[in-house]
């Protein structure tokens, strides 16, 4: 899959564009730090044995309800999460363990929310869709296909009513950008001139239906051109391309330009949620993925190749991963469960 | 031959207004269309056109009146061509009738009992006694339209995080004139007037709020809150317990709700019931001007979402309200605004003054009613409800919503539950009707409670037991 980035709308667009271009060059395989890279692939491999535990624990009855794994699409969020500041917030819908592990947040604490229990970060009251961090900005986590969009544009206001310098990255499926509310957003995010970057994640599938079968118009990165947003779209399973996609979108954001929309070519390996029998796509196109453009292999094969790390070295690497899991997991079932009272706590703040 | 002009309704609820200026002289020529006077009602400036080419004969009503009644001759337009002088068939005195008295401002310490007018449907005027609790405060006669805003001006110079959002809340001054004078006060970046996108604007309320500032939305009426009534709940009430008690949402959710008047079933919906029904926030409905000043700033400072549901038809009303910027009116405590001994009516926003006016006349019937103003929906103050249930043995719940699952229906469970051997005879619910609400004048007045819908049920009630 390549980057392509978009036929822009206007000539005021131009200079983002020849920004991106320019930074595509950069991109070159070397121009990242060895630091970075493995900062990336630690945290890439983070998100993927966490989900992969999410789904042994689902298997085995310890995490009820709805779970989306993200398994495939980690290059998105670990590409943009790189280039936030402390200032920026971030939300997303609930396809978000991913996120939250990106935004910094303790995989402990995050699998004791999937399993229900106290130590939870929602004391077990939230679940898997619904988790936030007040400290790591991240503001959830959000069940309804569309509404965390117009509350992400909301944060985004807030930055703009106090005047400090952050971005919202708000984050959302290709699925809901067909949702009214969406295009709500756009339009008070352009006449406001708020800072936000869009997020389209389009793996292909909203649920079960593939993108061609439910839009219109699949240039999703396109769908702010009534409202002269740019857009951009980028390749999302490569998280180079992300992290300079990212720096562009943030850094066009965060100087007052105001909105921009990254849509993320990307793909989710699981289905839509665990009960999903993947019957709307061929096992072929799954592992063609799989095999040809693995965020994780690829970048794992790129430092071989140009003999930044060896194989033993990776080794270690997936093995503290492995082990940082297996106590999150142990932690997540070893934590009791919200005592009883709890079910009458958190409804409304005491005055 | 001469036509009469009149004093036009320039909106579903205008009764009254102010002829402010006229722009043409008497013996002017106008044609059909042309501009003749600028009206003003208590939400906007208007102009009239003439609706006839002729002369204008005769001025009735001078520049600068205030309170002309709605269909008060105020001009004479002659034909063109006619030359007949019956001009002054209104003579001084009359016109002195129609004009309203204008309402003095008074500002009494001690004024703990003012006279109310309430009108009722077929525009009936009854005065009632009002007990407001501003023997503290100096108060002033405004209406509950300057309370709210007064109540939102106050807050917002105190708090710089609080700002007013919503379609026509800024340049417009308020679709009823609510905010008036806001923008100009507090400029374009907090009051902001919105597209029509409620759910988007609900939406971005909410985020707003969770990082920390302190969003008043306004919905031009809560009719079309529906469009966004995903953010109002599973947004707003819902994320402080999902978020185990890290993402507070303070917001206020405001405009009018109920019917107005003569605009059909879109537009006439009590929401009471709906709100109330969801744990995770607070529902609040005022009568009053003080209701309406210490409960609005009393929820823009809660920390929580607050659902406050004002009534178009009261916006024009005048009370006495409190200056001070003290002022709060506490959520979740009901007011008995008139004491009483043989049976408690229950009632918020426009039934209350619907439920005084019942009391009044059943006093003549030498019945003794106990009136509660429940101000907040949720959490209900049950405890005033029961203790007086406990007084008179009977009570009437009123509502203007639909019967169904609606606020009486909760009224009367729980006073069911808590005090049903205190009860002489069944808990009756008095509601709107269980229809949508109907344009044509009559159909509508049949569909919502009316004064004497209370006075029989209690004649029924105390008659049975």
């Amino acid at each position: 899959m390549s980057t392509s980035e978009l036929p822009l709308l206007d000539d005021s667009f131009k200079k983002e564009e020849d920004t991106l271009n320019k930074s595509k060059i950069v991109s070159s395989k070397n121009s990242f730090s060895k630091e970075t890279l493995l900062n990336f692939y630690n945290d890439m491999l983070l998100i993927r044995r966490f989900e992969e535990r999410a789904g042994q624990l689902y298997g085995m009855g310890l995490i009820g309800g709805f779970c989306h794994l993200y398994i495939g699409q980690e290059a998105v969020v670990v590409g943009l999460q790189a280039n936030v500041n402390q200032k920026d917030t971030i939300i997303t819908t609930y396809r978000d363990h991913g996120h939250m592990l990106a935004t910094g947040m303790d995989p402990k604490k995050v699998m004791a929310e999937l399993t229900g229990r106290e130590a939870g970060y929602s004391h077990g009251k939230g679940g898997s869709m619904h988790m936030f961090s007040k400290e790591k900005n991240f503001y959830g986590g959000h069940g309804i296909v569309g509404a965390s969009v117009p509350i992400g544009t909301g944060l985004a206001f807030s930055h703009y009513y106090n005047d400090d310098g952050g971005v919202c990255l708000c984050y959302f499926g290709d699925g809901a950008t067909n949702q009214g509310q969406v295009y709500e957003s756009f339009n008070m995010a352009a006449l406001w001139n708020l800072p936000i970057v869009y997020i389209i994640e389009n793996n292909k599938y909203g649920m079960g239906t593939s993108v061609e079968r439910a839009s219109a118009s699949t240039d999703l990165h396109r769908r702010g051109e009534s409202y002269g947003i740019p857009g951009v779209a980028v390749n999302g399973m490569d998280v180079k391309e992300v992290y300079h996609a990212g720096k562009s979108a943030i850094d066009h954001a965060r100087s007052n330009k105001g909105p921009i929309i990254l849509e993320m070519k990307t793909y989710r390996y699981r289905g839509h949620s665990m009960s999903d029998p993947a019957k709307y796509r061929s096992k072929e196109e799954l592992a063609k993925m799989r095999a040809e453009n693995d965020p994780i292999d690829c970048l794992r094969e790129e430092m071989m190749s140009s003999k930044m790390l060896d194989e033993k070295s990776f080794k270690e690497i997936d093995k503290k991963i492995k082990e940082r899991v297996i106590e999150a997991a142990k932690f997540a079932q070893e934590s009791k469960e919200p005592d009883p009272a709890e079910l009458w706590t958190d409804v409304l703040l005491e005055v | 031959m001469e036509t009469e002009i009149l004093m036009p309704a320039l909106s579903p609820t205008m009764k009254e207004g102010k002829l402010a200026k006229w722009l043409v002289s008497e013996g002017e020529k106008v044609s059909a269309g042309d501009l003749i006077a600028e009206i003003e009602t208590d939400k906007a400036t208007m102009e009239l056109e003439a609706v006839d080419d002729g002369i204008l004969k005769k001025i009735l009503i001078t520049e600068g009146t205030d309170s002309v009644e709605v269909n008060t001759p105020i001009g004479l337009l002659s034909d063109n061509d006619s030359n007949e002088k019956e001009v002054s068939k209104i003579s001084k005195t009359d016109k002195k009738n129609i004009l309203k008295e204008k309402i003095p401002v008074i500002s009494k310490k001690e004024e703990s009992a003012s006279k109310t007018v309430i009108r009722d449907s077929n525009n009936h005027r009854t005065e009632v006694h009002v007990k407001e609790n501003s023997v503290d405060h100096d108060s002033v006669e405004i209406t509950v339209r300057e309370a709210l805003r007064d109540a939102m001006a106050e807050e917002m110079r105190v708090n710089k995080n609080v700002f007013l959002m919503g379609e026509e809340v800024a340049e417009y001054q308020g679709a009823y004139k609510v905010s008036q004078g806001l923008l100009e006060e507090f400029g374009s970046k907090r009051v902001i007037d919105t597209p029509i996108t409620e759910n988007g604007f609900t939406g971005l309320g909410v985020g707003a709020a969770f990082a920390g500032l302190r969003p008043i939305v306004e919905f031009m009426t809560f009719n079309f809150a529906m469009q966004a009534i995903d953010h109002i709940i599973n947004s707003a009430a819902k994320t402080l317990y999902m978020s185990g008690g890290q993402m507070g949402c303070p917001i206020v959710f405001r405009g009018p709700n109920g019917a107005a008047s003569r605009v059909g079933a879109q537009h006439s919906q009590c929401y009471a019931s709906w709100y109330s029904h969801v744990p995770g926030h607070k529902v609040v409905s005022p009568w009053s001007g003080s209701d309406a000043k210490g409960l609005l700033k009393s929820s823009i400072r809660d920390p929580n979402p607050v659902i406050f549901l004002e009534n178009e038809l009261l916006y024009g009303q005048k009370f006495d309200v409190p200056t001070s910027e003290d002022f709060l009116v506490p959520i979740g405590k009901a007011k008995i605004e008139r004491e009483g001994s043989d049976i408690t009516i229950t009632a918020f926003s426009i039934m209350v003054g619907k439920a005084l006016s019942a009391a009044d006349q059943l006093s003549k019937m030498g019945i003794s009613a106990e009136v509660i103003n429940l101000r907040t929906l949720r959490p209900l103050d049950i405890d005033t409800i029961i203790t007086s249930v406990q007084k008179t043995n009977h009570c009437i719940s009123c509502e203007e919503g639909f019967p169904y699952s609606g606020i009486g229906a909760e009224i009367s469970s729980q006073i069911m539950e808590k005090a049903f051997d205190w009860l002489d005879a069944p808990v009756k619910r008095i509601t709107g009707k269980d229809v949508p609400m109907p344009y044509a004048a009559n159909l509508e007045k049949l569909a919502l409670p009316q004064i004497e819908d209370i006075i029989n049920a209690v004649n029924v009630i105390l008659s049975k037991s």
